[in-house]
């Protein structure tokens, strides 16, 4: 049962030095590292009971379905939805949102729909909507992002949410300004207008407490490696009898009841969207970090992360001449910032040399680098294991970082 | 620190921020485009071509100190060399850039050795020069970074 006091030793990456320096890890926006509870799932796994699952009638593929199966079980806990057939393994929230717009909106968008999106959406979320758009001939509308703080305009959220909107994707918490949208709100808006909701919750799983029902989301992307789990694992939550009416995104074994030579039946969901041998170790992983989680308690998570990001907003500030983006208060997990005069890489490059790790760059938020007039940012993004201590190396680096180039 | 002193060396810095031939240049009868998609570093190169010298070269463009300062250094690297004399010149300073070592007729350039220490920033230093290169050959389609790899 892990807690808080030793929190930072259930992960073994933490325990090293940088550059002679201990190690800050402060790129968990972009991924963040595993505790040793989902290391053993998947030793575990490949040493006991690695076999491929369904169809097999031997102990191991016995073993490794009724994990596999158990881990869709607890992620769909994890996220409160109606039954484990809600869950669809994937890669990640890119390729759940990519299952998304290549099945349901190919099949129900036509010319004269319109798709919305918003301003602050990661190229993941807004991508495969402008692929989705061609192939349809529907067309995409952005919901503004105000000024610095980062805030949906939602004045001209209820202008733009018109009767021809058949999907309206967003992101929960920006990657880029560490704003967190009003997703049940949302939801609701969409809904009232008979869109289809999808949530892309790549930054908000894990952090937040997430329920699907309380959000009113008719999709949600998450990926696996943002909160503790494995890379190239994380899912689509859908209703049900969206996933059940939604022609295969892909073909192959595993996901059809019968197959002839001219055509063929398929599975209902979850299985017909889970085309091929599913990413078994690593989704039974995934399930592991979702006990890892829920044992902290995601309550108390999102309270430290905030604090946290509070904390290092306010640190920050008092740097001369940083621009900080995204709300001062109710932030999700990550600040963002940036100096006129001195470039992200630079800083990134020179955090670097104190053991502190950060992202610099657009975050797959081109559109919105432009709009904000910035050529990129500096990211610290923070999880379970970061503390107050380390916002102040930060920060101390940040100073030694302005006094070298000014 | 010591690997990072020899990255931003004073020379680096200085041309960071005093960039030298920088902004459009009126007269230019060449132009190229360079771009480096993962930082989002830009770089515009222009160029009078007297025959086939370059008579005056310029740049602008954003990106970090390592990418703005080599255009800066370029251009005054370049301003009346042949284009062969050009492409010579860039292949001195991507061996320096790449190993580390500077040949002993390379004095100004052999202030970027310290990147071949950096893998990730060699895309900066080169950056300046690929859109150079492509001005020289007439071409005016962006440089990518990406696809010419360094």
């Amino acid at each position: 049962m892990p807690s808080w006091s030793n929190v930072r030793a259930d992960f073994p990456a933490l325990n090293q030095n940088v550059g002679g320096k201990p190690l800050v890890y402060l790129d968990n926006a972009a991924t963040t590292q595993r505790p040793q509870a989902v290391i053993d799932a998947l030793d575990r796994f490949y040493r006991h009971d690695n076999a491929n699952v369904h169809r097999g009638l031997h102990a191991l593929s016995m073993r490794a379905t009724d994990a596999y199966e158990g881990a869709r079980a607890r992620v769909a806990k994890f996220l409160n939805a109606a039954a484990p057939e809600e869950i669809v393994f994937t890669r990640g929230t890119t390729e759940s949102i990519n299952l998304v717009a290549g099945s349901w909106a190919t099949a129900n968008l036509r010319p004269g729909d319109a798709i919305l999106l918003t301003e602050a959406e990661h190229h993941s979320n807004l991508v495969p909507w402008q692929l989705a758009a061609k192939r349809t001939g529907a067309s995409l509308r952005f919901v503004p992002v105000l000024g610095d703080e980062g805030r949906l305009d939602l004045a001209a959220l209820d202008r733009l949410l018109t009767k021809e909107v058949k999907l309206f994707a967003f992101t929960h918490v920006s990657n880029t300004l560490g704003t967190i949208n009003p997703a049940a709100e949302l939801c609701a808006k969409a809904r009232k207008v008979g869109a289809i909701s999808v949530v892309d919750a790549a930054q908000s799983v894990g952090h937040l407490p997430l329920d699907v029902r309380a959000l009113g989301c008719d999709f949600l992307a998450f990926s696996g490696h943002k909160r503790g789990g494995p890379t190239g694992i994380g899912g689509l939550y859908g209703r049900r009898e969206l996933l059940d009416a939604m022609p295969p995104w892909q073909g192959g074994g595993g996901m059809i009841n019968h197959v002839d030579w001219q055509e063929s039946r398929w599975k209902p969901s979850p299985e017909r969207h889970e085309a091929g041998t599913p990413n078994i170790a690593d989704a039974i992983a995934l399930g592991a970090a979702c006990d890892y989680l829920d044992a902290l308690g995601r309550d108390k998570i999102a309270a430290h992360d905030r604090e946290l990001a509070e904390l290092a907003y306010e640190r920050l500030s008092r740097l001369p001449g940083i621009r900080l983006l995204g709300p001062a208060r109710g932030r999700s997990s990550l600040v963002s910032f940036a100096f006129s005069d001195i470039h992200a890489h630079d800083i990134v490059t020179f955090a670097d040399e104190d053991g502190v790790a950060l992202r610099g760059g657009h975050h797959c938020n081109q559109p919105l680098m432009r709009k904000l007039g910035l050529t990129g940012t500096t990211r610290a993004s923070f999880y379970v294991y970061n503390t107050a201590q380390e916002i102040e190396v930060l920060a101390a680096s940040l100073e030694r970082i302005l006094r070298f180039f000014r | 620190m010591s690997d990072l002193a020899d990255l931003y060396q004073q020379v680096i810095l200085d041309h960071n921020k005093r960039p030298r031939n920088r902004g459009r240049l009126p007269t230019a009868n060449r132009v190229a485009h360079g771009d480096n998609p993962t930082c989002g570093d830009q770089c515009n190169v222009y160029l009078r071509l007297d025959g086939d010298r370059i008579a005056e070269i310029s740049f602008d463009g954003s990106g970090c100190a390592i990418s703005q300062a080599s255009a800066s250094l370029m251009t005054t690297q370049l301003k009346g060399r042949t284009a062969a004399e050009a492409a010579k010149l860039y292949e001195s300073f991507h061996h320096i850039v790449t190993t580390g070592q500077a040949p002993d007729e390379i004095s100004d350039l052999a202030a970027f050795a310290g990147v071949h220490a950096f893998p990730a920033r060699i895309k900066c230093a080169t950056l300046g020069w690929h859109a150079a290169l492509n001005a020289l050959k007439g071409d005016a389609a962006a440089a990518t970074t990406e696809t010419h790899n360094d």
